[in-house]
């Protein structure tokens, strides 16, 4: 099929008959299409020849030296919390990596709490009961017309309003909420909640491959295999085997007020809560509108007629809404959480050390602005495409599938 | 009510017929039956949210109005009572909303505001779209740039690095819509194109943009424009922020267009060009008209992103409306008042917001009802 808007050099037609002159050349589409092409890409051409030796005048000038040379020095500077340990004496390189894995942190909690939020808020609207779905349609308006930056910093002062550790709210000596944050008691051996994640993470990952399995096995045998109870078993089990095998250390660290701060536990400091609580409120309420238009989607017929084979409630949800909902929400929703992992560099407003904000630092450090910007740049650029490369493969899992029924 | 099965005698039909009226639907009591107590399940849940909401209200007007204090002589008072401390925004309203503008000039800031708010009211009535609104907005751009700049007709002359608070605002997302419009519209027809030189040329630019925070693409205009620009030829901050927002707003509205020029039907491009209109027309006389009127409401949403998004400008230091919040509530004596300050903007940006993501919606149902493809 014909593109509709090639509007230039789509068909190339014969030369005019006669007399190929100066005028015929200036008048075939052929030659335009070409001229029109060599004219743009050498205006581009100059203009970044342009800039870049106006910039290499510049440097030259202040006696500055290019060069990515710099990243193995040491940082000479620390930041307040890190996921990976920093300490001053680290270079230049892993204190971007630092920030890289801050940005990575604060993301991947802020795009799990908007994602359920967002799909209960989601199914909210779509409630029977009118209350419910006006609620949720408050939430929904309320969050979405006002800037996101507005709402991060306002969970930041009130975050940093609250009493002081002294008078800290708390619920028996398990979590304090002050002007420091908040503090969980947490286990003692903080590797050994590491490891437990990484079994968790596992253990999700195993029980799509068992489901996978046993979706397989009942089409073939057409016996089918209780599959949430080998889920939970995963999701639960495993990550307590690992408890075990560690020695099943039932030490907890409870935080203790010393001085004027706390001390051990879990610590969410207010400029993580306030990024995390901007990030996902906000995009929750983006989400619950993806949602509720991904459900209202599915035709009506569809919900009839699997009632009228035997299907309710959750079979109905599991097995005819959800699996056509989803390939309605899957896009839209991908571009929402690449927004929010864009967005997470708002983390220096508050002063939460994420990617764009230890870049600032470097760069204020170590003076290679071009190096820094180039690096951040790229960073942010590769780990949105690699956002959507995942969930590419997700919206190909949960895609109509030509010849399987 | 639910359909009689057909096999019923004629007995139990005439039974039917004695039986009380159907409950007439408009009633007030039925309508909460029917979406408040539906059943035990939803009755319940009713009665456990009305509770919850009384409750919330109730915490709410009793701290934002009943315990509230509002006059900034009263200030001492803010420390005793367990209520909202408005006295901040009444203390600095002037702040908040003209920036660092010299506060006897703040006038000619009243005067911005009321232009390009009405100005933005009046574009939203369909019929006032004509070539007359361009000329309209070119005059009332002139209005602003001689009210806010100075320097003529004997006003107090006032460069950018005065501007501050809500013109500041207004300013800057109508200089990126209007900016950008036209860069959206040249670069989807870009890709849109059938050279490709040009296809790839646009393609890049889009991506690039559109895979970068927002932050970063103004950090890196305000960071190395300057260093790209001839020596001597400074660029202030204003202009450097100013662009950025420009050419995101730009890349983003692109994605729109190009929905709205898939969206026209083949037939019309090949329509055009049977009549023998070269590409230009073609595209500003057929194509362009049709895919505009669809990607409109689309179009009002990404314009409130773009005013949503002026904040950012606050983190390189410029004073728009929530930057000069920030620098207000640095005051001393002020200072433990912030929340209720962001409160202020936070209800200021959704009157703007709220107000056109209504207009967006109403002008889709408008636009689509005399659409038959």
């Amino acid at each position: 099929m014909k593109s509709a808007a090639t509007p230039v050099g789509e068909t190339r037609r014969p030369a005019l008959q006669g007399r190929r002159s100066l005028a015929a050349l200036w008048h075939s589409l052929g030659f335009r299409a070409w001229l029109y092409q060599a004219v743009a890409v050498a205006v581009v051409a100059l203009i970044v020849f342009f800039m870049a030796s106006n910039a290499g005048r510049a440097l030259a000038m202040r006696g500055i030296h290019t060069g990515f040379g710099f990243l193995l020095h040491p940082a000479g500077f620390s930041i307040d919390e890190t996921l990976l340990p920093f300490d001053s004496g680290d270079t230049f390189l892993r204190a971007f990596f630092a920030g890289f894995c801050n940005t990575l942190w604060v993301s991947a909690l802020s795009l799990v709490g908007a994602t359920i939020l967002g799909c209960l808020l989601g199914i909210a609207r779509l409630s029977s009961n009118w209350l419910l779905a006006r609620i949720s349609l408050i939430y929904v308006e309320v969050f979405r017309n006002t800037p996101q930056l507005i709402q991060i910093v306002f969970w930041y002062t009130l975050l940093t309003h609250l009493p002081v550790a002294r008078q800290a709210w708390h619920v028996s000596d398990w979590l304090y909420l002050s002007n420091r944050g908040l503090m969980l008691a947490w286990l003692a051996d903080h590797a050994l909640a590491g490891r437990m994640a990484a079994a968790l993470l596992l253990a999700i990952a195993g029980s799509w491959a068992w489901a996978r399995w046993a979706d397989a096995r009942r089409r073939r045998t057409g016996r089918p295999l209780p599959v949430w109870l080998g889920t939970a078993a995963l999701v639960i089990g495993l990550p307590l085997l690992v408890w075990a095998l560690s020695g099943a250390s039932m030490a907890l660290e409870h935080p203790r007020l010393r001085g004027f701060n706390f001390h051990g536990g879990l610590v969410l400091s207010p400029e993580f809560m306030a990024l995390g609580l901007g990030l996902s409120l906000y995009i929750a309420a983006y989400i619950a509108e993806i949602v509720r238009s991904g459900i209202q989607s599915v035709r009506r017929g569809q919900i009839e007629a699997g009632r009228a084979v035997g299907l309710s409630g959750f079979g109905l949800l599991r097995r005819i809404v959800l699996p056509q909902a989803l390939r309605v929400i899957v896009p839209p929703i991908t571009a929402q959480y690449i927004s929010l992992l864009k967005t997470s560099s708002l983390g220096v407003a508050v002063g939460y050390p994420e990617l764009f904000n230890v870049s600032n630092t470097i760069i204020t450090i170590s003076g290679h602005t071009l190096e820094c910007v180039a690096i951040m740049g790229l960073v942010y650029l590769v780990t949105a495409l690699g956002i959507a490369a995942v969930m590419n493969v997700y919206n190909h899992v949960i895609a109509i599938r030509g010849g399987r029924a | 009510m639910t359909m009689r099965a057909p096999s019923r005698s004629r007995a139990a039909v005439s039974s039917d017929l004695r039986r009380a009226s159907p409950v007439r639907s408009g009633g007030a009591a039925s309508w909460l039956r029917r979406n408040l107590f539906d059943g035990p399940g939803n009755s319940l849940l009713t009665i456990v949210l009305c509770v919850g909401l009384a409750y919330v209200v109730w915490l709410a007007v009793d701290w934002a109005i009943v315990h509230a204090v509002w006059r900034p002589s009263d200030r001492a008072l803010c420390k005793t009572v367990d209520g909202a401390c408005w006295a901040i925004v009444a203390e600095k309203y002037r702040v908040i909303l003209f920036g660092t503008f010299p506060y006897h000039e703040q006038w000619r800031c009243v005067i911005v505001v009321v232009l390009i708010v009405g100005m933005a009211i009046v574009s939203a009535y369909r019929r006032f779209w004509s070539r007359w609104l361009a000329y309209a907005w070119a005059a009332v751009v002139a209005a602003v740039l001689v009210l806010m700049l100075g320097g003529v007709f004997g006003l107090q002359p006032t460069g950018t690095y005065l501007w501050g608070g809500l013109p500041l605002t207004l300013i800057m997302s109508a200089v990126t819509v209007v900016g950008g419009l036209p860069g959206a519209v040249l670069l989807a027809l870009g890709r849109r194109s059938g050279l490709p030189a040009i296809k790839a040329l646009c393609v890049g630019i889009t991506e690039l943009i559109r895979g970068l925070p927002l932050l970063v693409v103004l950090f890196m205009a305000g960071v190395l424009l300057p260093l790209f620009m001839p020596a001597g030829l400074s660029i202030d901050k204003f202009v450097s922020a100013q662009v950025a927002m420009i050419v995101f707003f730009a890349a983003y509205a692109a994605e729109i267009v190009r929905g709205g020029l898939q969206a026209v039907p083949i037939g019309q491009y090949e329509a055009a060009e049977a009549i023998g209109l070269g590409y230009g027309r073609r595209m500003r006389r057929v194509v362009l008209p049709q895919a505009l009127r669809i990607v409109i409401p689309a179009l009002v949403n990404d314009i409130i992103r773009a005013f949503k998004n002026t904040t950012f400008v606050s983190i390189l230091g410029l004073f728009d409306i929530l930057g000069a919040t920030n620098a207000a509530t640095q005051d001393p004596l002020w200072i433990q008042y912030a929340p209720e300050a962001y409160l202020f903007v936070f209800l200021l940006y959704f009157v703007f917001c709220f107000s056109m993501s209504r207009y967006s919606s109403r002008l889709e149902a408008d636009l689509s009802a005399g659409r038959n493809y």
